[in-house]
């Protein structure tokens, strides 16, 4: 038996890392994964949800999560690559503006 | 007493690589920690009764998403993060706000933390059921999702072509 805040704290911790890694990492790719990284947290309290309701929707949803994540992976990364194509740097400090 | 030692092995191995994702400057160093990541919080799926989530956790997750990352790292051949004015103004926003937003977090966990304990492997998530599940009561979700995926697959690739520049004479016959 482990005690439900238990891992809703661990799913806030992977969200916090998540969102701190969003605000003051530069690189692109980094501030990506930390978006991947907050997912997964909300993903853990979905999953942990479930199973203290006894109710299989959160693992559905899991599932949803997972599928928009993935979508979301493909756009992005191709931007990545767009941006990198046309500004040669993956810093995002020096991509301040939408048009070249 | 088992299951809450593994949940505070794998437990600590994802604030771990959560924070050396934070921590690397380099972005594969964020990627592998990532992939670590991932495979202990598909541990926490098992312990929780989530096999097949466990399962997909792993091979969607740390398989195929991941895969495509680590692609587009080596493909722009992404060095480490440079220290620019920008970040170190994101430091001092960044760190301050996430404290608070993790104090307020865990102050509400903690003052409802009487909500009981998850029973281990008391939720079992056969694949039968949650297809039962998925294709019944999320028929609609799934087949939006399926849609969702198609244009995502065709903004990438829309995206990720390069704009070949006719040459003038070229233009009006393209």
């Amino acid at each position: 038996m482990v005690p439900l805040p238990y891992y809703l704290l661990l799913s806030g911790i992977l969200f916090a890392c998540g969102v701190l890694g969003f605000l003051i990492k530069r690189n692109i790719i980094t501030i990506f994964m930390s978006i991947e990284l907050m997912l997964n947290g909300v993903n853990l309290a979905f999953v942990a949800f479930a199973a203290q309701w006894k109710v299989l929707s959160g693992q559905v949803f899991v599932f949803f999560v997972m599928v928009v994540a993935a979508a979301e992976a493909a756009v992005g990364l191709a931007i990545i690559i767009a941006v990198y194509r046309t500004r040669e740097t993956l810093n995002v400090d020096q991509v301040n503006l939408l048009k070249l | 007493m088992l299951h809450l030692a593994l949940f505070c092995v794998f437990g600590a191995i994802c604030v771990a690589g959560a924070v050396n994702l934070l921590v690397q400057s380099h972005p594969i160093n964020s990627a592998l920690s990532l992939i670590a990541v991932l495979a202990s919080l598909a541990v926490e799926y098992l312990l929780l009764g989530a096999e097949f989530v466990a399962a997909v956790q792993v091979i969607v997750y740390a398989g195929a998403i991941m895969v495509l990352f680590v692609f587009v790292i080596m493909l722009l051949n992404a060095g480490a993060e440079e220290k620019t004015r920008g970040s170190r103004v994101a430091i001092i926003l960044g760190v301050p706000g996430m404290l608070i937003g993790s104090v307020l977090l865990a102050w509400t966990l903690l003052r409802e933390s009487n909500t009981g304990s998850v029973p281990v492997g008391a939720l079992p998530g056969p694949p039968n059921t949650i297809a039962n599940l998925l294709f019944h009561d999320f028929l609609l979700p799934f087949e939006v999702t399926s849609v969702l995926v198609l244009i995502a697959i065709m903004g990438a690739v829309v995206l990720a072509t390069r704009e070949e520049t006719p040459a003038p004479g070229e233009r009006g016959r393209v």
